[in-house]
């Protein structure tokens, strides 16, 4: 049974290194990368497994109304998989970046709590378990964009604590009305329940979590608090934020929400549709405007969960595939980009767009990988982010949402734009610099050339035959929300 | 009924807080009204009319006893309200420290 380490493994090492660590960040450095490197194989050997047979763990050996319930289907491994690749490149980042700012164990503490809250929310089956786990999250969040300890950033960790206080209220309510119709907490169980409700007691539960989630996945009228957030916090952690913390809180328990538990109907997709839009166009629009080269990728991601938001509204299985498609190239290559953007941060001292020059001689690899990661946001063949950008316009035109086809070829064309002006300014100016205020680390040149691999290696799940392999049985797990009742309930 | 429109009340009175305070510490405070809020509606959800304590002894029915599972979630999520109230106030803070102020109009490096 490997469901329980996913999430034993995390917290043990989050709490060994604050025992053993004395004063230097050697233990610390030493227990996340080995934990991590572990995780990963875990969880990749977890993914093969369920994409034959998902497993069902009941913690403590109850039986379902008592138990907590650990599920793990195909979906669930193929979310684990994204958050520790993207978490180990970026621990391996961390150790020479952080080592900038301060020499601390408590990074690596913290890093693995975030860990935990994330595993947790993948894993768990049971409504209330989730929020204990976001919450163990997104408690690792807040302290970790404030790691800088600059004024900034703490005012950006106490909007994102507020932000995230009334959302998780509301998520707590909409908890309780759930127990109160249903008087259970299982997410099977309730799935079995509501289907038995009228339809509009589901869809004002569905709005409460549509609020609550969509807080944390940053859709966007609810977006304010990510701009600052991700900007402010140190680079590895923005490329853990925007790279998997908004999906496995936001996107993933909205998909795991609506799809398996809810069951998708129109009062839904349009809904997507609609937050989906709005994200893609004003987001992009607001990222042009931008001078600071965080903030502009900050927006970015608003902009690119749109796509995901969209791909789910139109709810064909094509679109689904975009979506998840989509949702693994966005945490690799804004991931990728958030570190480029921290590198040239730790280097140059500045992130003001205005203040950068040619970097092309003195930082080779960082402008390189940077230039893949720009290519592959912006959609141009062959690097990933063109085909599940493809597969979504083709799954709207297929589904006659032809308004969103238009919309999303405008998002992509916006993205071009502003993706330009991060190249332009960033890494071709007029000005041509030579000296550099320090050096970046062998961990940190690593991490970014493996993301850019990745980018242009990810592109082959479009291939049929992989795509039949890898992310058929994902997308079941996804639009088969009896097999989902069936598979915890157990008949 | 009227305990439920007044508790929604409560929830109501604390997001106002939120939104309109320009205070750091009101914030927070507001924070805790919503969140003590929440918590109500879990305890009232689980209520029942003349129920009573929810052990289970020898001659006593389970129809009258109230549900035990909501106070136990309203235990956990005092808990991690605690936590998160704590590190508001720590932040606040260190905030003070930085700016002088507990007023957020005059906290605003970040815009845009």
């Amino acid at each position: 049974m490997i469901i329980p380490y996913l999430i034993i493994m995390p917290l043990l090492a989050a709490f060994l290194i604050t025992l053993i660590s004395g004063k230097g960040d050697t233990w610390g450095v030493i227990f996340s990368i080995l934990t991590e490197i572990t995780l990963i194989i875990l969880s990749v050997i977890g993914f093969i497994l369920v994409l034959e047979n998902p497993l069902v763990y009941n913690m403590s050996g109850w039986n379902i109304p008592y138990t907590i319930t650990l599920v793990m289907d195909s979906f669930t491994g193929f979310m684990l998989v994204i958050v520790h690749v993207i978490a180990l490149l970026a621990l391996m980042y961390s150790v020479a970046y952080i080592r900038h700012l301060s020499k601390s164990w408590k990074y690596y503490a913290l890093f693995m709590l975030l860990i935990t809250g994330m595993d947790g929310v993948i894993l768990t089956g049971d409504l209330f378990n989730l929020f204990v786990f976001m919450e163990i999250g997104l408690f690792a969040a807040y302290a970790l964009v404030a790691y800088g300890n600059r004024p900034e950033e703490f005012e950006a960790s106490f909007k994102y604590a507020v932000m995230g206080s009334i959302s998780s209220t509301l998520i707590l309510v909409g908890i309780g009305i759930v127990y109160s119709v249903t008087s259970t907490l299982n997410l099977a169980k309730i799935s079995e329940v509501l289907a038995t409700q009228p339809v509009h007691v589901v869809n004002w539960i569905g709005a409460i979590f549509l609020v609550g989630f969509g807080l944390k996945a940053a859709a966007m009228p609810f977006h304010a608090w990510l701009p600052d957030a991700h900007s402010s916090a140190p680079a590895p952690i923005s490329s853990m934020l925007s790279g998997v913390l908004i999906k496995a809180l936001g996107v993933y328990v909205l998909i795991r929400l609506i799809f398996n538990v809810f069951g998708f109907n129109a009062i839904f997709s349009r809904v997507f549709l609609g937050l989906g839009t709005l994200s893609i166009i004003a987001a992009s629009l607001l990222a042009i405007s931008q001078w600071d080269m965080k903030r502009l990728l900050a927006y970015s991601s608003v902009s690119q969960v749109g796509f995901i938001l969209i791909a789910l509204g139109i709810g064909t299985r094509m679109a689904i595939f975009g979506a998840l498609f989509h949702l693994l190239n966005h945490a690799i290559f804004k991931g990728l980009l958030f570190l480029n953007a921290g590198t040239v941060e730790m280097c140059l001292g500045t992130r003001d767009l205005k203040k950068m020059g040619r970097l092309g001689k003195v930082l080779p690899i960082t402008t390189g990988t940077s230039m893949i990661g720009t290519l592959a946001v912006s959609g141009l063949p062959p690097f990933n982010g063109f085909f599940s950008k493809l597969i979504i316009i083709i799954a709207a035109i297929e589904a006659g949402f032809f308004s969103t086809a238009g919309v999303a070829v405008v998002g992509s064309l916006l993205t071009l734009a502003y993706f330009m002006k991060f190249q332009r300014y960033g890494f071709f100016g007029d000005k041509v610099i030579e000296i550099l205020d320090h050096k970046p680390g062998l961990g940190m040149q690593t991490a970014m050339v493996c993301l850019a691999v990745l980018c242009l290696v990810t592109s082959i799940l479009v291939v049929p035959q992989v795509r039949e392999l890898v992310m058929d049985p994902v997308i079941n797990a996804v639009l088969n929300q009896a097999k989902y009742i069936e598979l915890v309930l157990g008949r | 009924m009227i305990l439920y429109l007044l508790c929604f009340i409560l929830l109501l009175i604390g997001l106002y807080g939120v939104i309109t305070k320009r205070d750091l510490i009101k914030i927070i405070l507001s924070l805790a009204i919503m969140e003590y809020a929440a918590n109500l509606f879990l305890v009232l959800f689980a209520y029942r009319k003349g129920g009573t304590y929810p052990i289970l002894e020898e001659g006593r029915e389970i129809a009258m006893m109230v549900d035990p599972l909501p106070q136990a979630l309203v235990l956990t999520s005092i808990v991690i309200e605690l936590g998160i109230t704590a590190m508001l106030v720590a932040l606040a803070v260190r905030l003070y420290q930085k700016y002088n102020t507990f007023d957020i109009t005059k906290i605003r490096r970040l815009a845009g």
